[in-house]
């Protein structure tokens, strides 16, 4: 498992560690099987069309989840993921695959954030930070914050 | 301004439904995520870490409780057992010129882990329905609040939808 992060590591305006995904039909397969939304919206390219979204487009509740990951990750696992939100601003498109197991070529999607605020509550230790995903374009399509309780060194 | 009969659902909630969250479904869910934490993978790392058991991803509370037998979808902004009082809502935007939904984003807070084996009662509450103007004319956001409480009856999370019709 990655390091453990510490209240006292962290200042306000830090980056919070960028994790890449790449959205691909495959995961968005996995996706609507796992979270039981089977809108073909989001597997089906002449569905999608028709509802003038061009064609398949990413889950809002998938990019969700990676920045839920680029949280749980970045906090490490004796810290809380206290607050969560994000709001689907913009769409996303998938990569096709090109075998089997890889996509083809194409965008990479990076799930960022930074430190807002630092503080102590009820004898809690506390890090508010901005959260976004940012497509290929470095374009903002999901923005949110999160609130995590870190431990503190004491 | 939105008529009374889309506001008057305002408060209205739903029934509880039951979610289990079986080990099977937590792996799915994170590997549909590409999340490799030995948390939601490894029972023996998981037994020796702080949870003491296999937990699910924040936001995640299970196959989704709500959905009906061969549901397509439901968004996270429909409410669980209410299909009745839903399906009014949904007929009263229409009319108040807002027939499409749209997943507009989501709110959580978090009280506790969700463990493996986990049994969630699931509660959720029509919170507000507001008109907004935007750029490209009127919408509607519909705000639905659902609460989880584990088995022991502690609460777990509040998580806010935001449907944004138009």
């Amino acid at each position: 498992m990655a390091k453990q992060l510490y209240w006292e590591d962290v200042k306000v305006d830090d980056e919070v560690t960028p994790l890449p995904k790449v959205a691909t039909s495959l995961m968005l397969v996995k996706w609507a099987g796992a979270s039981g939304d089977f809108n073909p919206l989001h597997y089906d390219d002449s569905f999608a069309s028709s509802q003038g979204v061009n064609s398949r487009i990413v889950h809002g509740a998938l990019k969700r989840q990676w920045l839920v990951q680029l949280m749980t990750d970045w906090i490490g696992e004796q810290a809380t993921l206290k607050k969560f939100s994000c709001r689907y601003r913009a769409m996303d498109w998938p990569r096709k695959m090109a075998t089997i197991g890889t996509p083809e070529e194409g965008e990479t999607w990076y799930c960022k954030g930074k430190v807002t605020k630092k503080y102590v509550e009820d004898g809690e230790h506390y890090v508010d930070c901005e959260i976004w995903i940012e497509n290929g374009k470095g374009e903002v399509t999901t923005p949110g914050t999160a609130t995590a309780i870190l431990p503190s060194r004491g | 301004m939105l008529p009374e009969e889309v506001t008057k659902f305002i408060g209205q909630g739903a029934g509880a439904t039951v979610a289990e969250v079986e080990k099977g479904a937590i792996k799915r869910f994170a590997d549909a995520v590409d999340d490799a934490n030995p948390v939601y993978w490894d029972e023996e790392y998981a037994r020796n870490s702080r949870y003491g058991s296999l937990i699910a991803p924040p936001g995640f509370f299970g196959w989704p409780a709500k959905l009906p037998r061969g549901a397509i979808f439901q968004r996270p902004t429909d409410v669980s057992d209410a299909a009745e009082s839903r399906g009014g809502l949904g007929l009263a935007l229409a009319k108040a010129g807002y027939p499409r939904g749209l997943d507009g984003g989501i709110e959580y807070e978090f009280f506790c882990p969700v463990c493996a084996g986990d049994i969630l009662t699931v509660k959720s509450v029509i919170k507000d329905i507001v008109e907004r103007e935007g750029k490209t004319g009127n919408m509607a956001f519909l705000i639905v609040e659902t609460t989880y409480h584990n088995q022991n009856g502690a609460l777990v999370a509040i998580a806010r939808a935001t449907s944004i019709q138009r």
